[in-house]
């Protein structure tokens, strides 16, 4: 099984933008090298959590393992490694990439070159692929290679002259794709009698075998039985089962050098096994880990709290199943006056913050509040004393901060020029600094610097609405700058609402304190009471809006006959009311809540 | 605490479950049959109010209130029966009040000398509109012609005189109620019911509105109307003394007073509830409600009852308020105690009272606590904060 010479081997990844045919064209790579047949085949292999096939994204890096009888008449091993293509999971990517030698570059010839697909294809120019564009839905009418190869070699610097012209969705031209595997990527390397070293590039958690943990082979060879340690982590384990996918789990006796595959070695949790670690032999190790070790670090911060307080317990143990599968999600518990007992959960970022929001609701049927996204900020106390605010409800008194930094970002956007204007104002009002402004033919490329506190807060969501949905964002995180921050409070009848104060820019408070306000006043139905909504800062209000008292309730009948029924309505109405998130004698309901916490509006 | 208070006077509720046909709005235990077998319904009547006053004992009775249903469906010797038993088993006041409701069809109008006679001393008939179309709308079997002949009729007959109105009607306008409530203030005797048409469950109007083809008024419209009433009726001398029942001074309904101020009440008849004063506990009574079945337990048992149970104070509590915070003469605190069995600021929210009375909603005139016209009108929504 693993008798392939090492000069033989390719391991590869895919680059795209969503939508462009990513898993289309591995699905037809996996069905022309006779890996699956057709009846096995169903739509999208690669991403099998209901929630990747659905949103076209892929969360776990996957790999399959293909042999193709190439034009030369001798038989390679193709491994075909699958990765999250998103920023969220930027560090991941970087990991997958490190297990490859290139990359296909797979560009939709009627859309051209994407934001995302950018960051992704510079990660790997980085990671020192060798990279092949392939042209994609070529078929299509409005195809215009010509004009897309241009820009990638206008916007990427690559060469496209030798592009491979495909249709993944026709199956058109596959085994040019195959055959340039084979010309153009390099072979790996690796010394098969040197002390093991295989990166982790991922693991997630098989109910029946415990962790399986996906691997590259760098040098040395890992066998069943062997006992291994983690660099990093420190721990050893004894390897269960070595194996490749094919793109069935296959049992193998050893991987070697240049290979991907993947062991298991009873491990109950994934947070055992960091992903970027180095795995070596015990008796016998490396003298130096791979390379690009980093421990995960959670982005942006929320609580998750259960809509019925009795959940909480059913929260507790769902994210603790959760993490059993994504050690880069974080929680501790939270308790808010608010919202009752919950947890603060922290994330690489949005996408992933939605996804495990999603996971629990669809998985475990919970029904959540979550409170509107932080970043971490640094606090520096006058005493001298630095630490980290995930939970703007923490803040230190002002008096007791000198100064506050937050994380930044760089952002590439790319949009066609007609909404470029409404962009840059955009990018403006969330305090950006631009970096670069180019155009290739009527795509304009803005490169922006900004608060990632600006982002978090309904960026993505305005500037889909203001580009009509056409442009396309993609970020990296881009270090720490002192920032002139404030808490905004949010009172209902003077009384502050824990979960909704934020942390914005002193420049951005009234626009979002004005904005939350207006928002709760439409949410929050007329009472009994008139009801007051300050957003205030310390203790200057910023923002008012008064709920005028509701007009009439009363029952226009009621006699002898009626009392029973009343006072048993009054009764439940009471039981009722216990459930309710109430403020200052002001009950919001749970749908105005969730929508306030939301803002996207 | 105990329950304990003085013989209170009793008033008498008498059911009568059958209408002509059932009225879109309406929610009541009312019934259509084709035939009514008047005799049997008579004789189960007046074996219950047997029962029920063997039980009570002799006590003072101030009212009673013939309601339904369509009473005025029944004939006039059972009435007459019913009257000549209540006054045998119980001491009548000398100016009890006896009430039976009506309704304006000509048959029934041509009945209301013999309701007089067998002792009826005020009708209350239900009228709920001047307006030809809107009766259609509501359902009714007369026209606004027959509503005001069986007014005038009445008026000549019987010493004390009211009559229901519907309104917030779909599509009313302020201008067309106020010109529709000034006709009938105009016909009126010394009593009004005037009632925001609400929608119940289970009503032929239900699934109107469900499905958008009947729209009520806005809340806000609904306030402006319910004011623009209080202002017509006023102007014509009926003072709002509870929610919807407008009257001049002294005319106010005893019977319906007994509800509002948490009095014994006895009901009788199918579906007929009661509070009543037994034994040193406040019972809370209820007939069984479909009438057939109701007669069947009567002629066996004597009684149509089905569950009994005693109110506790916490209860009592909170049904006086629901009821008494209805009246703009509010409530006693001296009688609540005695009624409830705990102190009256130990069933409200304080926090909720001290907002109230300074919203206006709640005013305390000489101890009392009282619901301002403002409060009424949002009485449901101050209960559900007001009470504990």
């Amino acid at each position: 099984m693993t008798d392939t010479p090492i000069e033989r081997i390719r391991n590869f990844s895919i680059i795209a933008h969503i939508d462009h045919g990513k898993s289309t064209l591995a699905d037809r790579l996996i069905q022309a090298t006779g890996a699956l047949t057709s009846r096995e085949m169903t739509e999208q292999v690669l991403d099998n959590m209901d929630l990747e096939k659905e949103r076209g994204i892929t969360i776990k890096a996957q790999t399959v393992r293909l042999a193709y009888k190439a034009h030369d008449g001798l038989v390679y091993t193709l491994n075909l490694m699958d990765t999250p293509g998103h920023v969220d999971f930027a560090y991941e990517v970087s990991r997958s990439l490190a297990a490859c030698e290139g990359s296909l570059l797979v560009v939709d010839a009627s859309q051209g070159v994407e934001a995302q697909t950018l960051a992704n294809v510079y990660q790997a120019i980085e990671a020192g692929h060798e990279i092949v564009p392939i042209l994609n839905k070529i078929d299509l009418p409005a195809a215009e290679p010509e004009r897309v190869k241009q820009q990638i070699e206008d916007v990427i610097g690559l060469d496209a002259s030798d592009a491979v012209m495909i249709s993944a969705k026709t199956g058109i031209n596959i085994e040019g794709v195959l055959e340039a595997l084979v010309t153009r990527l390099p072979p790996p390397k690796g010394d098969p009698d040197a002390p093991l070293k295989a990166l982790v590039v991922d693991s997630w958690y098989d109910q029946y075998l415990g962790v399986i943990i996906l691997i590259r082979v760098k040098d040395g060879r890992i066998r069943r039985g062997q006992k291994v340690r983690m660099m990093a982590q420190g721990s050893t384990h004894l390897v269960d089962q070595v194996g490749v996918f094919s793109p069935r789990m296959v049992a193998v006796d050893d991987l070697g050098p240049g290979e991907m595959g993947y062991i298991n070695a009873a491990i109950k949790t994934v947070a055992d096994v960091a992903v970027g670690d180095t795995i070596t032999d015990d008796r016998h190790p490396a003298a130096e880990p791979l390379p690009g070790f980093k421990p995960s670090i959670p982005v942006v911060w929320c609580g998750l709290f259960p809509v019925d307080a009795d959940d909480f317990e059913k929260l507790r143990d769902s994210l603790a199943k959760l993490r059993l599968n994504d050690a880069s999600f974080h929680y501790e518990a939270e308790s808010s006056a608010a919202l009752g007992f919950g947890y603060r959960c922290g994330f690489l970022g949005l996408l992933h913050l939605e996804i495990i929001q999603e996971r629990l609701s669809r998985e475990f049927d919970l029904d959540l509040i979550a409170t509107a996204p932080s970043v971490v900020y640094k606090i520096h106390r006058t005493s001298g004393v630095l630490e980290e605010l995930h939970n703007p409800a923490d803040m230190p008194d002002p008096s007791l901060i000198d100064h506050i930094e937050e994380p930044w970002i760089k952002a590439t956007i790319m949009v066609p020029d007609e909404y470029l204007g409404s962009i840059l104002t955009l990018c403006s009002e969330r305090r950006g600094v631009q970096i670069d402004l180019t155009y290739v033919g009527n795509r304009a490329m803005a490169v922006y610097r900004l608060p990632l506190n600006e982002v978090v807060f309904d960026f993505y969501d305005r500037l889909k609405s203001v580009s009509r949905g056409y442009a396309s964002f993609d970020y990296a995180i881009d270090g720490y700058e002192e920032g002139d921050l404030v808490r905004i409070s949010i009172l209902v009848n003077q009384d502050p609402v824990d979960a909704l104060s934020f942390i914005a820019h002193r420049s951005q408070a009234d626009r979002r304190g004005r904005a939350i306000c207006e928002k709760l006043k439409d949410l929050i139905p007329r009472q009994l009471f008139k009801i007051a909504i300050q957003a205030a800062i310390g203790g200057r209000v910023i923002a008012r809006e008064t709920i005028g008292a509701l007009s009439k309730d009363v029952t226009a009948k009621c006699y002898g006959g009626d009392i029973s029924r009343k006072r048993k309505l009054l009764d439940k109405q009471k039981e009722g009311k216990k459930r309710m998130r109430q403020f200052g004698k002001v009950e919001i309901p749970q749908s105005a809540f969730l929508a306030a916490l939301k803002m996207d509006a | 605490m105990a329950y304990r208070t003085p013989m209170e006077p009793l008033a008498l509720y008498i059911h009568w479950p059958f209408c002509l046909a059932k009225c879109p709005y309406c929610d009541f235990n009312s019934h259509v049959r084709e035939r009514i077998d008047q005799s049997r319904f008579a004789a189960a009547l007046r074996a219950e109010l047997a029962w029920e006053a063997a039980r009570l004992g002799r006590r003072p009775l101030a009212s009673i209130f013939f309601g339904g249903g369509t009473p005025s469906l029944m004939a006039p010797e059972t009435v007459a029966a019913l009257i000549a038993d209540a006054r045998a088993l119980f001491d009548a006041a000398e100016d009890i009040e006896i009430t039976l409701e009506a309704n304006p069809t000509s048959v029934e109008a041509a009945r209301l000398a013999e309701f007089r006679a067998a002792g009826v001393n005020r009708a209350s008939l239900g009228v709920q509109s001047l307006r030809d179309d809107q009766l259609r709308l509501l359902g009714r079997q007369h026209s606004a012609a027959q509503a005001m002949a069986a007014l005038e009729t009445a008026r000549r007959i019987f010493p004390r005189l009211s009559f229901d109105l519907i309104y917030a009607r779909p599509g009313q306008t302020l201008a067309d109620w106020r010109a529709e409530l000034a006709e009938a203030l105009a016909l009126a005797a010394d009593h009004l019911s005037l009632y925001q048409l609400t929608i119940e469950a289970g009503t032929g109007f239900e699934a109107l509105h469900r499905s958008g083809a009947l729209v009520l008024p806005d809340d806000d419209s609904a306030a402006a109307l319910y004011d623009a009433t209080a202002e017509e009726a006023a102007r014509a001398g009926l003072l709002a003394y509870e929610v919807s029942n407008y009257a001049a001074p002294g005319a106010e309904s005893r019977h319906n007073l007994a509800y509002w101020r948490y009095g014994d009440y006895a009901g009788i008849g199918p579906g007929a509830h009661g509070r009543v004063s037994l034994g040193g506990r406040l019972l809370a009574t209820r007939r069984h409600r479909a009438p057939e079945p109701w007669a069947e337990r009567v002629e066996r048992q004597g009684h149509g009852s089905t569950a009994e149970e005693a109110v506790a104070p916490a209860e009592r509590a909170r049904e006086m308020l629901l009821m008494g915070l209805r009246l703009a003469e509010g409530i006693d605190p001296a009688r609540f105690a005695a009624r409830a069995g705990i102190a009256l600021a130990d069933a409200l929210d304080p926090d909720t009272l001290a907002r109230a009375i300074e919203a206006g909603y709640l005013t305390r005139p000489d101890g009392r606590l009282a619901a301002t016209a403002e409060g009424r009108k949002r009485l449901d929504a101050l209960l559900g904060q007001l009470v504990l």
